[in-house]
């Protein structure tokens, strides 16, 4: 058998057969997940095809987009969803933002998944095969627990040595995307490794292979390890197998690797209104950038790792007047944490407003919607025009650290000066 | 007429994410392109192209971008290149897709698709650009969407309709 690359041997697995990239596949599922608007558009396409799902315990429908529902029309959309999930014994779940729910409660290492939204590769820092889809293609895969997949080929990012002080994963991503473009990895896998992935925690993981659907990719993914093992245990499901089974195999095919220094990254920042569209914090703090709101949430950055950096660098501060600062745990595991350890008292204190776990502004349908001309620093993934609300809005996507930084200063600025 | 944009038309710029409790087609359509180019949808014939640069469709899973043109009327979207899940869902619901190097192609032109030949035929200036149609694309874009296609392979045996489907070949998805 030639060597294979995890992509190839998870897909192998599932297809019954030895593939390698470029072949066209039918394979089956682990998990299906659709939450609560891609689900809304997957129930016609599936009335179409049957009246039951293939099986009830293998597909989650978390509500997360907007949830609590912000109008009557949502509200309906998310009724009828409800409805259907009863009669098919699906629990709909409202613990947060699909993708952290699938990586606390659902993914395991070697597992093929697929979901309704383009960050599903979030779950590929567990080592398993997460892609996100459309609604008409989740359909078909509720019903049939199946789907079809070109089988991608691989790129390999390799990062090594360490970060410097105030520098953090999404610095690293949103510099990988800047090198390699909005496609750089189009209908490929994005593999991680190197000495900084190995030491980065499953958290820090989980904002590189979210940020994959940046570049393009179908899949990112990092070789499972003990880190892996230990975050399974921690959520509640042991994994024994053997994890290195999944890995790449050595002279297996990639299409590229690039290589990154992690000590020569910098805190960056994606400018309006393209992801790619990157340059050093400190090169646009330089030139003055006063801010509307900062947004710190989404399935890219608000894990309990980041809302201890915001704590960490609010010490002993207090935050501008000048701009609302809006704080989206990214699910109510972690919103638990953070009350627990005294984040969300403290936040409060310092006038930042605290949401319940969900997408919330990310995709300006509630939650902190931008008027015209308003600026905003997000933590999130996407900044295209008029994502998080009016088209002549602006957002600025940065780290939690230089989010944190910024809500003190009112204006963009560098996390550096506080590390 | 051609309708041309740019390069990186991700899925916000097609069907914004505040439209999304929007679930009939032909509303859908209405707000096509409502705010990257708001005269698109009041003016948009049966027939017409878009013709775009690299990476369109890039963004969200929504299927309601797809959907908006697919029911805009437009014959098919010829652009550089085609972000993945954009690609897959406009197969899905059989708006007609052409990879083909546009930068020669402008408004005015009078332009056909050959999908047999996989040629995009510029009339106005005597030009054939070789296009990437796949086999699959052609298939399902016939019947209209995945839907018809597996209603006309029959149900009963879906994964049997998608492995015949897939194994016709293709490219991109």
């Amino acid at each position: 058998m030639n060597p294979q690359t995890m992509t190839e041997k998870i897909f192998s697995a599932h297809a019954g057969r030895p593939v390698l990239a470029g072949e066209f596949i039918m394979a089956s599922l682990d998990w299906v997940m659709a939450h609560d608007t891609t689900c809304a558009w997957a129930l016609e396409p599936f009335a179409q095809i049957t009246d039951r799902v293939w099986d009830p315990d293998r597909i989650v429908v978390p509500f997360d987009h907007a949830y609590p529902a912000p109008n009557t029309k949502v509200a309906s959309l998310q009724a009828s969803i409800r409805a259907w999930a009863e009669l098919q014994g699906i629990k709909v779940r409202t613990d947060g933002v699909c993708h952290q729910i699938l990586a606390e409660n659902f993914i395991r290492p070697g597992d093929l998944v697929l979901g309704a939204d383009s960050h599903t590769p979030t779950g590929g820092a567990l080592g398993a095969l997460t892609i996100g889809v459309g609604s008409t293609d989740i359909a078909i895969s509720m019903a049939t627990g199946s789907c079809w997949f070109q089988v991608p080929q691989t790129v390999r990012v390799e990062i090594e040595g360490t970060l410097n002080p105030g520098v953090y994963p999404k610095d690293v991503i949103l510099s990988v995307i800047g090198r390699l473009g909005s496609g750089g990895a189009r209908y490929q896998t994005v593999e991680f490794g190197g000495e900084w992935v190995r030491n980065a925690s499953i958290s820090d993981r989980l904002t590189l292979t979210n940020m994959t659907a940046e570049i393009g990719a179908k899949a990112g993914i990092v070789e499972p390890d003990e880190q892996t093992r230990a975050y399974l245990e921690d959520h509640g499901r042991p994994f024994a197998g053997d994890l290195s089974s999944i890995w790449s195999d050595t002279g297996c095919s990639y299409r590229t690797i690039e290589r990154f220094d992690a000590g020569a990254i910098v805190p960056v920042v994606a400018l309006p209104h393209q992801v790619d569209n990157v340059a050093p914090v400190a090169v646009v703090a330089e030139r003055g950038l006063a801010l509307d709101q900062i947004f710190i949430g989404s399935c890219t950055n608000c894990r309990i790792e980041d809302l201890e950096i915001v704590d960490r660098i609010w010490q002993g501060q207090t935050l501008s007047p000048s701009v609302r600062v809006i704080i989206t745990p990214a699910s109510r595991q972690v919103w638990e944490e953070a009350l627990r350890r005294g984040y969300l008292a403290r936040f409060s204190e310092l006038g930042a407003m605290i949401t319940q776990s969900g997408c919330g502004a990310c995709l300006g349908r509630h939650g902190g919607v931008l008027a015209d001309g308003e600026v905003c620093l997000s933590t999130s993934n996407r900044n295209f025009q008029g994502r998080m609300g009016s088209p002549t809005s602006q957002i600025y996507l940065a780290s939690p650290a230089t989010a944190a930084a910024s809500a003190i200063s009112g204006r963009l600025t560098d996390p550096r000066s506080f590390s | 007429m051609n309708w041309i944009f740019g390069d990186k038309i991700n899925t916000d710029l097609i069907t914004p994410g505040r439209y999304n409790m929007i679930t009939d087609p032909h509303e859908l359509a209405k707000i096509a392109f409502v705010e990257a180019k708001p005269e698109f949808a009041r003016e948009v014939r049966q027939g017409d192209f878009i013709i775009a640069g690299d990476n369109f469709g890039s963004g969200s899973s929504r299927e309601t971008a797809a959907v908006a043109l697919k029911y805009s009327g437009v014959q098919a979207v010829i652009a550089k290149s085609f972000a993945r899940i954009f690609y897959r869902n406009a197969l899905n619901v059989g708006l007609l897709l052409v990879t083909a190097d546009t930068s020669l192609i402008k408004a005015e032109d009078d332009i056909e698709i050959d999908q047999t030949r996989s040629v995009v035929i510029n009339h106005t200036r005597g030009q054939e650009i070789p296009a990437d149609i796949p086999h699959l694309m052609q298939v399902v874009h016939a019947k209209g969407g995945i839907l018809q296609y597996l209603r006309d392979e029959g149900m009963g045996d879906l994964k049997g309709a998608l492995q015949r489907l897939i194994s016709q070949e293709g490219s991109h998805v």
